[in-house]
């Protein structure tokens, strides 16, 4: 067997090894790469940063664990901005798992910028059924959530008086890994016209360009790379950034490993090693 | 989080991580264990979140009787789970397929066709804003060619969408890219969790 087929029938752990390797080692060894801000992003930064100081904004943290290494990144980035801007924030997640996520990512956020539960945020916490919370939310918020998550009346709160529908919210902001972010561009502002920032896992970003092109989606953050883009516009060297070397070698790996893998089949087409044709198929090339 | 918890939380991320290897005993024991704690926690959190604010607490103390009618669809639902209940659970799946079709198909035509229309109908921009309408104008009329087969991929047609092939490979690409991405993320947060708040050996934990 020569060393192309060799190289054709590795063991896939030795590729996870070196994966892991591309990982392992920048975050022991970081040289922290310069992240560039790409315009997608920025105009998420921008629509947030316009807003005046006192202005309430509605976000919602709508993920859960299995894609929190790229979501909560981001929370804590857009929280940060807010809080940093005095904007009050409003907060809820649609999803079980996200009520756990969403209060972690407000106080990292809080505590870093001195933001304080009930006069800079209120955390709704989880409510079930996508649209009907996004139509409730338009309708009526306080029929929707009468209390806060920790049980607090929400006309009890100092920052949610006069606050009941989406009018009187400046913005509404959605870090979603799922289909939660076609509904909030439905509904919340298809139906009820609030501007809306999009942040979403890096899956999904394609999908959304063209809401931007169409302005139904003022800004858009994607991924890891998208948070770390957002911690550097608010200077701030988060787990985003932090990712970014790592993410940069191991798609180098990933580059070298498919040029590698082509040229090896290229090279054994035709020769001893090539498959046989089926019966009524011709021959490889 | 606690040592306790952070030493649980980097045994089961090894326990996962193992599967890479191949399949154990390790592997199964933190999948199984993810499974019942995960329904644990949603039953937990629906109830807590839920039902308590939106259905006990208005019925019971602010005894608004309406609330009865959801409450009542809701245990229809339930009906499914023995054989002759499911004539009762129709009704309430009927009532939620209407509700859903008359509040959805409006909110998806206006989001997803009308705006989307009228976004790819819109002047072109100025200056060499120009050039990306016209890709996306190119990128349009190639994938409806493709994906319209009322007609064989010949002569025009067929150039159209072959250009189509073209540009829905780039998009399948872009697409790729990203999807590499956000995996490899996932792989860098779980990495840093061990290295930073298991071994405390990264720079600055």
């Amino acid at each position: 067997m020569g060393w192309v087929e060799k190289l054709l029938s590795i063991d896939r752990r030795i590729i996870f090894l070196l994966v892991g390797a591309g990982v392992i080692v920048p975050l022991l060894l970081p040289v922290n790469l310069p992240v560039t801000v790409t315009p997608r992003v920025q105009a998420a930064y921008d629509a947030i940063d316009a807003l005046p100081p006192g202005s309430r904004v509605l976000i919602s943290m709508d993920y859960e664990p299995e894609i929190m290494a790229e979501l909560m990144p981001m929370s804590i980035a857009v929280l940060r901005h807010c809080f940093r801007k005095h904007i009050q924030v409003v907060a809820m997640t649609l999803y079980p798992a996200g009520t756990g996520l969403g209060e972690h990512a407000l106080d990292v956020a809080s505590r870093a910028e001195g933001a304080v539960r009930n006069r800079d945020f209120v955390w709704l916490g989880y409510k079930s059924g996508f649209q009907v919370v996004m139509i409730g939310i338009g309708e009526n918020l306080r029929g929707m959530y009468p209390v806060d998550f920790y049980g607090t009346p929400l006309d009890s709160i100092p920052m949610m008086r006069g606050v009941n529908t989406y009018a009187q919210l400046s913005m509404m902001i959605n870090l979603s890994g799922s289909s939660a972010a076609d509904y909030w561009i439905q509904f919340a502002q298809g139906r009820y016209h609030a501007p809306i920032v999009l942040g979403c896992t890096a899956v999904m970003a394609t999908d959304y360009y063209p809401y931007l092109s169409s302005r139904q989606v003022l800004g858009l953050i994607g991924g890891m790379k998208g948070a770390a883009e957002y911690e550097r516009l608010i200077d701030v060297f988060g787990d985003g950034r932090r990712g970014m070397d790592a993410q940069s070698l191991v798609h180098l790996i990933v580059v070298l490993l498919v040029v590698v893998g082509n040229a090896a089949l290229f090279a054994t087409r035709g020769g001893p090693g090539a498959p046989a044709a089926r019966p009524g198929e011709a021959p490889p090339r | 989080m606690t040592p306790a918890q952070t030493w649980i939380a980097a045994f089961l991320t090894l326990c996962v991580f193992s599967f890479l290897y191949k399949d154990n005993p390790f592997y199964r024991f933190a999948e199984h264990l993810f499974v019942g704690v995960a329904a644990g926690y949603l039953l937990a959190v629906q109830w807590q979140n839920v039902l308590i604010p939106n259905v006990w607490t208005p019925l019971v103390r602010d005894q608004q009787l309406l609330v009865l009618v959801p409450l009542a669809l809701g245990l229809m639902m339930l009906a499914r789970l023995w054989d002759k209940g499911a004539g009762i659970a129709r009704w309430a799946i009927a009532f939620y397929v209407g509700i859903y079709s008359g509040v959805a198909i409006p909110g998806y035509m206006q989001a997803q066709i009308f705006a989307q229309l009228a976004d790819a109908a819109k002047p072109f921009a100025p200056g060499w804003g120009a050039v990306n309408s016209a890709l996306v104008l190119i990128g349009l009329l190639g994938v409806l060619a493709y994906f319209f087969f009322s007609m064989p991929h010949e002569g025009v047609h067929g150039a159209g969408a072959r250009l189509g092939i073209y540009f829905l490979m780039v998009a399948f690409g872009a697409s790729f890219g990203y999807t590499v991405m956000a995996r490899v993320s996932l792989l860098i947060a779980r990495v840093q969790f061990l290295l930073r708040d298991w071994l405390h050996v990264l720079p600055g934990s």
